[in-house]
């Protein structure tokens, strides 16, 4: 538990920054800064964007929630390795751990594997004095373990089944398997993650790839290529084995959308130009970390706001 | 009533759940990366006054329970309900039956304000300030000088309570009571 003095607060935030801008440029990687607001956004039926028009009869533009599109289309013209540390936007996230507006820092390795990227985000975390040695948990083992059910292949029912056995009660019931997934996930995994320390989580469902390639497993099953890092139970990073096929992420976007017009939330537009250039993206990992959690970490306080100058609330 | 989205949950909202009046107590904000967001809410059922958890998904809207606390002087009872007035000026009463009163029963004294809290207009419970002050009606008679540590004995207040208090405390004295621990703080002088 600390309490930061404005001048701490703002002391600890300018050095984080340096020394972030330092370890990349150490390392040959080249920081950018492509615009926040554009007439495309993230697809995800979760993710929420701030839509706005600039004056009647314009078109509409969004917030992003990630740079994610825009740095895709700098590494497909042949940019090597980047990386970007700004403001993203993500609607209705406020919380203790969410601040709608919040720092990302996000980079990309053409060439690299996920676990390449996994050792450069240890080397980070040890940079910025943070937990760093991590074990692995994979997605399947902890719904196994603590839940005693298979999460690639059991249906809702039995996820249902597990979250009332845990004494679960919800206002109204999750729909999909994935969104019981991510329910048993928050309430029930990562509070059993470790309090202390590092954990990656990895493995997760084909189904939640987002914009990660697809792999298969020993067993033959499909699972994202993806991994997530947990800081004393708190994640903070979201790593991809990069997608580079167009008419893959034009289904995703596609599934999404259908998905967003199922549940009555707007209809994001397709992000042509990504799907044009992605064809020239190197395969190659990217990883994206919640710069003010990492901060709210190493300072050990226990709520974003004790780490930003204005939270959301306060401006 | 209103309604009331996941975004606007705050401690101290009152919702209606399963047709009960609720107030929140606690309101978590989770989300698994990219996906479904949810509130984990603690509430406590004013009817019952048991404290429930529920998740509602992020963005759903709930109704309001129309709720308010008010200040009011207790004036008197007429053996079936307990009758209320405004402290506002305005004279308006209320008359609270022994439901609704429950624990606060044994700090109730006439022209001592209280909050009541009034669910569709209608008096739900009754809180009792944090400190009360009342008459000692019965106990052992006092031990003088006995004014350090040493032990306590019961004594029986005008409400009817009963409180420990120290071996010096004699009967026709007024004591300040702690209500929500129901233990003696200090004798009053008068």
């Amino acid at each position: 538990m600390s309490s930061l003095t404005l001048q701490q607060l703002l002391q600890r935030r300018a050095g984080f920054l340096a020394a972030i801008r330092q370890f990349f440029a150490q390392r040959g990687v080249l920081e950018v800064d492509t615009p926040i607001l554009a007439s495309y956004s993230a697809t995800d039926p979760f993710l929420d964007s701030f839509d706005l028009s600039a004056a009647p009869d314009t078109e509409r533009r969004y917030l992003l929630t990630s740079p994610e599109h825009a740095m895709k289309r700098l590494l497909a013209g042949g940019s090597g390795p980047i990386y970007q540390l700004g403001k993203v936007f993500r609607r209705g996230e406020f919380g203790q751990r969410h601040n709608p507006e919040f720092t990302l820092l996000e980079w990309y390795r053409p060439g690299w594997s996920l676990s390449d990227i996994r050792q450069e985000l240890t080397d980070l975390l040890q940079t910025l004095g943070l937990p760093s040695e991590a074990r692995e948990y994979p997605y399947r083992e902890l719904f196994r373990t603590y839940l005693g059910i298979d999460p690639l292949l059991c249906d809702a029912a039995s996820l249902r089944q597990a979250a009332t056995d845990a004494g679960l009660t919800f206002h109204s019931e999750p729909e999909t398997r994935d969104d019981w997934l991510d329910l048993l996930m928050s309430h029930l995994i990562e509070p059993r993650l470790p309090s202390e320390g590092a954990a990656f989580v990895s493995g997760y469902p084909a189904s939640q790839a987002s914009l990660a390639e697809v792999t298969e497993d020993v067993d033959g099953q499909q699972l994202a290529a993806r991994f997530e890092l947990y800081i004393n139970g708190v994640e903070v990073a979201n790593a991809y084995q990069e997608l580079t096929d167009a008419e893959e992420l034009a289904r995703r976007f596609a599934t999404d959308n259908a998905r967003r017009q199922a549940l009555g939330l707007p209809v994001i537009p397709e992000d042509t130009r990504l799907l044009e250039s992605l064809g020239a993206m190197p395969p190659g990992a990217g990883i994206a970390v919640g710069f003010d959690r990492l901060l709210m970490l190493a300072t050990g306080s226990h709520c974003l706001a004790d780490v930003m100058p204005f939270a959301w609330d306060a401006i | 009533m209103a309604t009331y989205s996941t975004n606007e949950f705050k401690s101290g909202l009152k919702l209606l759940l399963d047709g009960d009046p609720c107030s929140i107590i606690e309101n978590e904000f989770v989300k698994p990366g990219k996906g479904q967001a949810f509130n984990r809410v603690k509430f406590r059922n004013l009817k019952t006054g048991r404290v429930g958890e529920r998740t509602f998904k992020s963005g759903e809207s709930v109704e309001g329970a129309d709720v308010i606390d008010l200040d009011m002087e207790y004036l008197y009872t007429d053996g079936e309900f307990y009758h209320f007035m405004m402290t506002d000026g305005s004279f308006e009463q209320h008359a609270a039956d022994e439901k609704a009163v429950g624990d606060c029963l044994k700090w109730l004294k006439e022209q001592d304000v209280y909050t009541v809290t009034l669910y569709n207009g209608a008096p739900l419970s009754v809180t009792p300030p944090n400190f009360v002050e009342l008459e000692i009606v019965e106990t052992d008679p006092g031990l003088k000088g006995d004014t350090a540590q040493g032990g306590s004995k019961p004594a029986r207040l005008t409400t009817g309570a009963t409180v420990s208090v120290p071996l010096f405390i004699d009967q026709g004295e007024v004591i300040r009571v702690d209500t929500r621990s129901g233990s003696y703080v200090s004798r009053v002088k008068s």
